[in-house]
């Protein structure tokens, strides 16, 4: 099995458009509740920038998986670090379904957030192969 | 489809899509990622379409092809209330 690798760059004001234009709505149809819970500031504001680099793996998570028009819902791939910070992407659902089908079963991320953007690249591969 | 709904749906295009190019320079099936709407950006299109039409697209068609043109969003549209299925290809 090859493996396959999506990027993405995202803006964190459009991110912040977003929270203003659509606030829970926006919130609630993108991202899982611990990506809600790990990107909630101190205030108990949403951190835009947090988001801007999850919302970019999705999108990169989607480059690898989605064939053809596959409906993946946002939601169904999510972000969740461990004690460390090391951040691992989660699939629920479609994506989850779409990666087995295609024989991948870890998808490998890396993101980061700087001023304005937020980027991740995601790796898909088979640990079976890797080894 | 009526001119009533292409004409709404072109104005929440305008309003949402951030489009490099003037809407009203593109035909019903120019396809808006072509014409500049980011990934995020058909996030923020389809929040607003769903508060511009009281209703709400199903995980199902949450793809590309669902958002990709005001004839597809119309189709769309149409199916979820009830109308002829849309053309785009997506299954119900």
């Amino acid at each position: 099995m090859p493996l396959r690798i999506g990027i993405d760059l995202v803006s964190v004001a459009s991110i912040e458009e977003s929270i203003r234009n659509h606030a829970a709505s926006y919130l609630r149809r993108v991202f899982t509740d611990v990506e809600l819970t790990d990107c909630t500031a101190a205030d108990g504001q949403p951190d835009a920038s947090r988001l801007a680099a999850r919302f970019a793996v999705k999108e990169a998570a989607l480059k690898v998986l989605r064939q053809g028009d596959e409906a993946i819902p946002w939601r169904e791939i999510g972000v969740r670090s461990d004690r460390h910070g090391r951040p691992s992407v989660e699939l629920a659902g479609a994506a989850e379904a779409s990666a087995r089908r295609q024989g991948y079963d870890t998808l490998d991320v890396s993101l980061t957030h700087e001023g304005p953007f937020a980027a991740a690249v995601v790796v898909a591969h088979s640990e079976e192969v890797s080894r | 489809m009526s001119d009533e709904l292409h004409g709404e749906i072109r104005r929440v295009v305008a309003e949402h899509a951030r489009l490099s190019v003037d809407v009203d320079t593109l035909a019903d099936d120019s396809d808006l990622f072509a014409a500049g709407m980011t990934s995020h950006a058909s996030v923020n299109l389809m929040l607003a379409l769903e508060d511009a039409f009281d209703l709400e697209f199903p995980d199902r068609m949450l793809t590309r092809g669902v958002f990709d043109s005001v004839n597809a969003i119309a189709a769309a549209i149409g199916e979820l209330n009830g109308l002829a299925p849309s053309s785009n290809g997506h299954q119900p």
